[in-house]
């Protein structure tokens, strides 16, 4: 291999920024050094030299490449090519013709390559999709070459995060070649908008933030026991009633369109996770008879339980209320939940107990649960779906399609899990050890980062069949307040460890890149929190 | 005193008929010390609403301070208010205000009488205080009656409140060293600390991390102690206006200067300041706490707090002497010559307490009352005795409580509230089930408690992150250093006004965080 670790170059970065430092008349080359290294996530392969080109708006562009596949038609990278000039720039008015000749540009354009013969504008995202790129930064031109726009989006940031600037303000960047591919296709973030509502603006923000991140899956964790704010084309009463506001606090269909729309832009799966039979609550407001009503003594208690899974209603609803999600939602994959089901009402209810015996299930209610769940697996099937489960789905022995997704989420145990899981041939992707709604004084995103998804024993095969993770923010104390700063740069860490080589376990050197990326992220306007004490040359303005 | 002894009953009584009435809350946070609320509402109306001086008030028309809280609080108390809305026809509400004494260009200090008497009656409401600051109380109170049905009507229950502050000082900290903090995140945490009846903003401004604090008479400083000599600094301008934000919110700027330890920062501008570290009989390049050896520092010291006093108009100032390293000290030549002509032995803590005996001499002969942190007096016991200490050190305060108002100070207590420490869940019920004065000692003892201080330091915290992590948490202890422990001890009972409280701090544009699931009928728009 010719290429380097980006790790094993970092005493050179030093000598290379202080000899710049040297040649430009500049001093301050602790600046640029750290500018330097300020990628995040780390790429797998990476080569640098010490020779720098200059950036000017006024003459730099971000073009498609003459054999790309990609042109000016293509809508998505047309809108990345201006976001990242702008995260690049800045808030940069028009470049003012006068300023033009103040320098001249080294880098005058990164041209945009495309390969494959369909560069998928109009398309989604998909847990197949292939993210690699090649970046190649060299005088007069750079070249980002991918074979479709998936790719070219995850090299836009590695470029946009290349550059850096000067004492003078002046945009560098140094002869670069990079060839970068995730090692897990499924990085995801999982927002909670049931136990409070997260305004749209928030939900777009993190898209925002999830892209300058790599992270490639939006778990949409809508709705849950507390509300309903899905407005449902087919069953309105969901949201009317089970909102906690039916205009203020629901997602209409256009604002879904929306998130999925923003989200595809940014190369990010939408998932949805639509979770029965517990977590329920705020569905049975819009939906009668949808819950198993618990008994107190021999008569009803009027509270209500679980979906109630005895009554072909239920299935009847169920049908159809997927049927329209596997519309709204295009990506290949639903979320069906399928945790932390409570027992009790169902042992209370006199004629879930007849249905049990008829069913010969005896008292074990987990067969009635995974009765429940094999049925809603079928309706789900027949959509054309997959899905994705929660452990305990699994755990119970429910019959899965062959490629389900288990999700990973306790704690205890969750190596055993992983075994359990792959060797029974499935796919997994792991969240236990990332539940970022969990906080503690200090710099907890190290644990985050220590984490290794694979150290599980078991074979190659299986670890083949880890395909990623999740980084899991729910929101019991959580809302538009709090969110952005609790999840970033925590998240950052868990970006990292599903991208990068798994070699790249320094947390010191993390450290140093994490503080810059950080504050490239609160110059773009998401209010990442600081990892330590220090500052940033743009601090925060918002509030 | 009949009124006293009725009241627990009756409000007991009136909250279940008012909650069950009109299904909501509309307590007042801090709860008033006597608060008397009625399920006869009346209606208030944007156009005909007016605040009006009492004839009998001394304050009139032209006082600074009231004048524009008037201003402020009506857009409070309506904030969706536009000419011509409002279709329900209420009768003329006026809120008289009178107040006994003018001080209204004054600045708020330890002996304000923050008092007032509230009554809300058909048609008007009166509004009783000692002083400005006492009437700005009332207003915060008032403001938070005010409710709106689903109709978008205002409407206030008839109600009858005498408060006063438990106690006098009650504080919150904020670290502007390890991160700055930009001008417009401290008012807006100025606003936030009117709204819970905080009176002393406690400014930790300068630390090891940074000196962002311009000095006029040392602009050195900053310009080499700051993160960055322009953007990232508090120019004097800069500190008027938050200590005049502050004092049209009844609040008081005590700044902290902290020496002879956190001082790195002030090395960088002030060349000979702090002591050089040796290392094998040579000096290692670093730095130690400030040089307590030579007489440049004491000259240095009193020309700062000479600044200090010009600058900031309160009579307290704050001047550290916490966790003060002896290594350095220790380390270095000059400074164990010094040791050994004063005879302080191999005991480094007897030339810490020399250090801060000077500068506490100082500060009182620039007329000034010095707070200082614990470690002073736990290291030394000849503290002038006018000097507050601050406690900081979590485990057993309530001895440490005992033993310095024992010694006859005054004492301000914030070690079980460094909210800077956060953990999963509701922890402001830990802040809420702090008693200030549970700890053995006199009723005298006791009295010396004065309040105590909210504390977040800054190692984590900077402009993202800091408003939501403060609000609402730092309400619980607002709570605890105003009201009257006996009726406030039940945090089940706290949290459901807490809960509509910060709905209120949401509706006021203060990004405070949720106490757990639920929603707002006005969440925040920011991001």
């Amino acid at each position: 291999m010719a290429m380097y670790c980006l790790l094993k170059l970092a005493p050179l970065f030093l000598a290379v920024a202080v000899c710049n430092g040297w040649l430009f008349g500049d001093f301050v080359g602790k600046q640029k050094e750290q500018d330097e290294i300020s990628l995040w996530p780390l790429p797998q392969k990476f080569q640098s030299s010490a020779v720098a080109f200059k950036l000017s708006p006024a003459s730099f562009q971000i073009v498609h490449a003459k054999q790309s596949s990609a042109g000016p038609s293509c809508g998505l990278l047309e809108n990345a090519f201006r976001r990242y000039f702008e995260y690049i720039f800045g808030d940069l008015k028009k470049p003012e013709k006068s300023r033009k000749k103040v320098y001249d540009s080294d880098l005058v354009e990164l041209q945009v390559w495309v390969t494959s013969a369909d560069p998928k504008c109009d398309d989604f995202p998909s847990l197949q999709t292939d993210e690699s790129y090649e970046l190649s930064i060299d005088e007069p031109s750079a070249v980002l070459k991918a074979a479709n726009v998936w790719g070219a989006l995850r090299g836009l940031e590695t470029f946009s995060q290349l550059v850096y600037e000067d004492y003078y303000g002046v945009n560098n960047i140094n002869k670069t070649d990079i060839s970068d591919f995730p090692r897990f296709a499924h990085r995801g973030i999982l927002l909670d908008s049931s136990r409070h509502f997260l305004p749209l603006k928030v939900i777009l923000a993190n898209l925002e933030a999830m892209a300058m991140n790599k992270f490639n899956v939006f778990h949409w964790h809508i709705v849950d026991d507390q509300s309903f704010p899905y407005m449902s084309r087919t069953f309105p009463e969901l949201s009317q009633k089970g909102a906690y506001h039916p205009f203020t606090h629901v997602y209409t269909p256009s604002d879904v369109k929306m998130v999925i729309e923003f989200a595809r832009m940014r190369g990010i799966r939408v998932i949805p996770e639509f979770d029965t039979p517990g977590h329920t609550e705020s569905w049975g407001n819009g939906q009668l008879d949808l819950l198993t009503p618990c008994y107190s003594g021999s008569s009803p208690s009027g509270t209500f339980g679980p979906v109630n899974p005895i009554l072909n209603s239920s299935y009847d609803f169920m049908t159809q209320f997927f049927k329209e999600i596997s519309t709204v939602f295009p990506d290949a994959y639903i979320h069906l939940g399928g945790d932390e089901v409570d027992f009790r009402c169902w042992e209370s209810n006199p004629d879930i107990q007849k249905f049990m015996a008829q069913q010969g299930f005896g008292t074990d209610y987990s067969k009635l649960e995974s009765f429940y769940i094999q049925r809603l697996l079928d309706i789900v099937a027949a959509t054309k779906k997959g899905y994705m489960v929660w452990q305990e789905v699994f755990d119970n022995g429910v019959k899965l399609k062959d490629d389900t997704v288990v999700e990973v989420w306790m704690g205890n145990k969750m190596e055993e899990e992983l075994q359990n899981v792959t060797r029974a041939g499935f796919t997994t992707i792991l969240s236990a050890p990332w539940y970022l709604d969990y906080i503690s004084y200090g710099q907890d995103w190290q644990h985050y980062y220590k984490v290794e998804p694979l150290s599980f024993p078991g074979t190659d095969a299986q670890k083949k069949l880890v395909i990623g993770g999740e980084a899991c923010l729910w929101g019991e104390y959580v809302d538009a307040t709090n969110l952005t700063p609790r999840l970033w740069p925590r998240a950052s860490a868990v970006a990292e460890r599903l991208w990068s080589d798994k070699s790249v376990t320094d947390v010191g050197n993390a450290y140093n890149r994490l503080v810059q990326h950080r504050c490239r992220m609160v110059k773009r306007g998401i209010p990442a929190e600081p990892l330590f004490v220090g500052h940033c040359r743009q601090e925060y303005k918002g509030l | 005193m009949r009124l006293t002894a009725l009241l627990p009953v009756r409000s007991c009584l009136l909250l279940v008929v008012v909650s069950v009435c009109v299904q909501q809350v509309h307590g007042v946070w801090p709860l008033p010390q006597q608060l008397h609320q009625s399920a006869d509402r009346g209606c208030l109306s944007p156009q005909r609403f007016s605040f009006t001086y009492g004839r009998d008030s001394a304050a009139q028309t032209g006082c600074s301070v009231l004048d524009a809280a008037f201003k402020r609080y009506f857009s409070i108390i309506f904030p969706d208010f536009t000419k011509g809305s409002g279709l329900l026809m209420c009768e003329n509400q006026s809120n008289r205000l009178s107040v006994k004494t003018g001080g209204c260009d004054g600045y708020p200090d330890e002996d304000s009488d923050e008092s007032y008497n509230l009554s809300v009656s058909e048609g008007q409401a009166v509004l009783r205080s000692v002083t400005v600051w006492g009437a700005l109380r009332g207003l915060e109170s008032f403001s938070q009656l005010v409710y709106q049905d689903d109709y978008g009507s205002y409407f206030i229950n008839k109600t009858e409140i005498v408060d006063f502050p438990r106690f006098a000082f009650r504080g919150l900290l904020l670290d502007t060293s390890r991160h700055y903090l930009p001008l417009h995140a401290i008012l807006k945490t100025l606003d936030a600390m009117a709204y819970s009846k905080f009176n002393v903003f406690h400014w930790h401004i300068v630390d090891d991390p940074s000196f962002p604090y311009q000095s006029r008479t040392f602009p050195d400083l900053s310009n080499k102690g700051a993160f960055h000599p322009f953007t990232h600094i508090y120019t004097q301008s800069d500190v008027m206006r938050v200590i005049e934000h502050a004092r049209m919110r009844g609040i008081r700027v005590v700044p902290e200067f902290d020496s002879p330890g956190h001082t790195q920062s002030w090395g960088k501008g002030q060349p000979g300041l702090l002591t050089p570290c040796y290392k094998g009989g040579v000096p290692s390049g670093s730095f130690g706490p400030v040089d307590p050896t030579i007489d440049t520092t004491y000259k240095f010291m009193e020309s700062l707090l000479k600044e200090v006093k010009f600058v900031f108009p309160d009579s307290y100032v704050h001047l550290g002497g916490d966790e003060v390293s002896f290594a350095c000290w220790q380390s270095n030549p000059n400074v164990r010559k010094f040791m050994e002509k004063m005879g302080f032995g191999k005991d480094f803590t007897k030339l810490e307490s020399f250090y801060m005996e000077s500068i506490m001499n100082m500060t009182a002969a620039l007329n000034r009352t010095s707070i200082v942190w614990q470690d002073v007096f736990d290291y030394h016991e000849r503290i002038p005795q006018d000097t507050v200490l601050e406690i900081w050190k979590g485990e057993k305060y309530q001895a440490e409580l005992s033993r310095m108002t024992q010694a006859g100070h005054r004492v301000l207590l914030s070690a079980p509230w460094y909210i800077n420490h956060i953990s999963y869940g509701q922890d402001w019920r830990n802040s809420y089930a702090v008693q200030p004065q549970n700890f053995s000692g006199t009723e005298e003892q006791k009295k010396l408690v004065i309040g105590g201080e909210v504390a977040m330091w800054g190692e984590y915290v900077d402009a993202t992150n800091l408003t939501p992590r403060l609000w609402p948490r730092a309400c619980a202890a607002a709570e605890r250093l105003w009201s009257n422990e006996e009726k406030t001890l039940n945090a089940d009972l706290a949290f459901p006004r807490l809960e509509e409280f910060r709905c209120e701090l949401l509706r006021r544009g203060i990004q405070a965080e949720p106490l757990f699931v639920g929603h707002c009928k006005h969440e925040y728009d920011g991001l």
